[in-house]
Formats: structure tokens, sequence, C-alpha cells
């Protein structure tokens, strides 16, 4: 064994549907040579008992994501457009399935 | 974020999620944690492993060996929790492996008997249920989630060892023999795993501060007890600890006390087993690694391959 921290292989994001009309979701990382053996471990590992139908992998290093310090600019409820909610019109109670 | 932020989350009983401020310590204290868990599945996966070729029926084979699938899996999905806060798999596994890094003291026993699969399952994934289930509920994100999902399978694990075990005290005054030993080896172990009494657990009130610990060491052990006592009552075992009695002031049952020497020495590396199971891991990592470089080599000719095409042929 060399001292050295070598790194044999890449981490991936494993996302499972868990049934046909859910979206996939995030159920954790692994680490694989490259896409296909990815695959196949995120079977072995993250479905063993019908947790799911389908199964994507992404190389960790490729996802983009927001940062915690970004919620004001990506997250903050648009207080000034409250237009957006359905519930900013008033429709009279006497006006049936709307 | 801030640490302000970081304590009023904490507070609202949320979860901190990988990129979050928090303090260092509690960076620290989660790897560390993490760490040691999956080490124990790892390491957890050689006493009972032992036993696959030697189970009794194909049955049994199957069984032990989706158990021992089982524990690796939890190993993977407890150090995919610690990458998320900037550890490294390898790095990890290094410290393990160069004894840098602990696990649990309960792999550090022999499993003489197949009955030791069965005390196994009940006695120590029971403690291990034990011990995991409030940790469902842990502050840190990736980990609590990672509980959710080793708790559905450890009900499993528990159940076929105590089914074991009940397939055994039907059959021979033998078989009932090898369980009731197996018991009184494993009893006081299992009750180690919960760790050092209160009084001696400096880091409990600042991990439950944090809530990544949600009871104290004696809180569970006492709950491991009771659940255990009326198991074994059903079972038709003795559990080998002569004070063990129901205390009706407390509503808890009193135990015996504990040889914390022997955990010390256990945890310190002069257990019956430490140097093997290390043995075993440190080989596992030699013999496997001209495959893991294999499959790097590959990946890599593949993708100059795939480069190459590209260059080839110009959209």
């Amino acid at each position: 064994m060399s001292g050295e921290v070598k790194h044999e292989w890449p981490l991936f994001e494993v996302f499972v549907r868990a049934k046909r009309g859910l979206n996939h979701v995030h159920v954790g990382s692994l680490r694989a040579a490259d896409h296909e053996m990815a695959l196949h471990h995120a079977r072995d590992l993250y479905t063993r008992r019908n947790e799911g139908v389908s199964i994507w992998v992404v190389r960790s290093d490729d996802v983009v994501a927001s940062g915690p310090d970004d919620k004001d600019a990506f997250f903050a409820p648009s207080g000034d457009k409250v237009y957006r909610h359905p519930t900013h019109y008033a429709i009279p109670d006497s006006v049936p399935h709307i | 974020m801030n640490e302000q932020a970081f304590t009023a989350t904490i507070d609202k009983d949320q979860r901190i999620e990988p990129r979050d401020w928090m303090p260092d310590g509690y960076r620290k204290t989660m790897i560390r944690q993490i760490a040691q868990h999956a080490h124990s599945e790892i390491i957890g996966m050689q006493p009972e492993g032992a036993w696959i070729t030697r189970a009794p029926s194909l049955r049994r084979k199957a069984i032990l060996l989706a158990k021992v699938q089982d524990e690796a899996g939890h190993g993977l999905y407890l150090y995919s929790a610690a990458e998320t806060l900037g550890a490294d798999r390898g790095d990890l596994t290094r410290r393990l492996i160069e004894g840098r890094q602990k696990y649990s003291s309960i792999f550090n026993y022999p499993t003489l008997t197949f009955a030791d699969v069965g005390v196994i399952g009940w006695l120590v994934d029971g403690a291990a249920i034990c011990n995991q289930v409030p940790l469902c509920r842990s502050s840190f994100g990736p980990y609590a989630r990672a509980m959710i999902r080793i708790c559905k399978e450890e009900s499993f694990h528990q159940r076929q060892g105590y089914e074991l075990l009940m397939t055994m005290m039907r059959g021979t005054e033998a078989q009932r023999a090898m369980v009731q030993d197996a018991v009184d080896r494993w009893w006081w172990p299992s009750l180690m795993m919960f760790g050092p009494p209160d009084a001696e657990s400096p880091n409990t009130a600042q991990s439950m501060a944090w809530k990544i610990k949600r009871h104290t060491n004696d809180e569970l052990r006492q709950r491991f007890v009771d659940m255990s006592v009326p198991q074994a009552e059903a079972l038709g075992v003795t559990l080998p600890d002569p004070d063990l009695r129901w205390n009706a002031e407390r509503e808890h049952h009193d135990f015996g006390e504990i040889d914390w020497s022997e955990l010390k020495r256990v945890i310190s590396g002069d257990g019956p087993m430490n140097a093997e199971r290390l043995a075993n891991r440190r080989r596992a990592d030699e013999d496997g690694a001209w495959v893991r470089e294999a499959a790097a080599a590959h990946a890599a000719k593949r993708r100059e391959a795939t480069a190459r095409e590209r260059q080839e042929v110009p959209a």
C-alpha cells in the first residue's frame, strides 16, 4: 500500500424512480469507474428490495447546485407578486367550479 | 449561513444539509461518527460471513448471504453520507486498516457455532436497532436518511436471527445447549455496544445539544435490557446475569455491573479477534487493488476511444 490517497474511481449521484408515474428521487452516491458500472452498482446498492423501476446516475462533479447563501435571490417569496397566486383574485361564492 | 442560522436550524428540529455552514467541531464529530459506523458495518460482515459456507441448509445460506450483503450496503450508504462532508472514502478505509479509526467493539468476538449467527441477529442487531432508530432523527440530513434505509433492513436481520434460534430450541438437547452457550457469550458484549456509562461519556452533552445523539448510552442500554428479557423468556434461554430482575418502583429491569475494563481492552485493540478482523480487511483491500486499477484503466481507454470517434466524425 502506498501512503498516498489515490482516488480510484469518481463519485456518482444516484436517482431512483420508485414506481411508474413518480419522479426520480436522489437516494445517495457511490463510486464507480464509469457510468455503466455506476448503474450496476446502483442496482446492487440502492434497489435490493423492489425500491425502484428506473435508475439515473450522474457524475457528482457534473452537478451544479445553488448554495445555501443564494437563498434570498433564489427562494425568497416574491411578496410583491401576489398576483401569481390564485387567492389574489376575488370571485363571488355563487360562481361554481372555479 | 452562520452560527446563528445553524443554531436556529437545530433548535427548530430541522436538518443540517452538507452545504450549510456548520461549526468545525460538528463536521469533525459527524465525520468520525459516520465513519466509525460505516467501518462497523464493513467489519461486521466477517463474523457471520464466516458461516455462509457452513450454514446447514440452502435456505440458511441464502438468508445469511442476503444479510451479509445488506451489511456491505449499509457500510456504503454511510461512506456516501460521510463523503457529503468532504471526507474521502479511500482515506476513511485507510484510516480503518491502519487502526487510526475505530469500529464497534462487538465484532471483535469470535463466532464459534452456528447458534452465534442467530444470537448476533437477535441481540447484536437488536442492540444496533435500539441505537439506530433514534439516529433516524439525527440533525445531519444525509446521516438521518441513511439511517432510515438501514433501520428498515435491520428488522429482517433481527427476525431471521430470532427465528433461527427458535428453530434450534425446538431441536435436540445439544442444540438447545448451543443456543444457551451463545447467549452466555454474547449478552455482556451486547450491553457494551451502547458505550461507556453516562458518567464517563464526556461528549454526550455536546452531541445531545447538536441533536446528533438523542438519548444517553445508559438510557438506550436500559431500553435494550427491558426489550430483551421477555424475548429471552419466550425463547426459553437464561440471560447470564444473577442480578437481572424487574424493579417495580423504577418500572425497569435492574441488571448487574458491566465489566468496563473488558470494553476498554477490546476497544483499544486487545479483543479476541481485533488483529484478524483488521488483517482480513487489509487483505481484501490489497487483493482488490488490481481490480480497481484495471476498471479505471478500462474506463479511461473507453473514454479516449469515444473522444477520438467524436473528433473523426464532426457533427
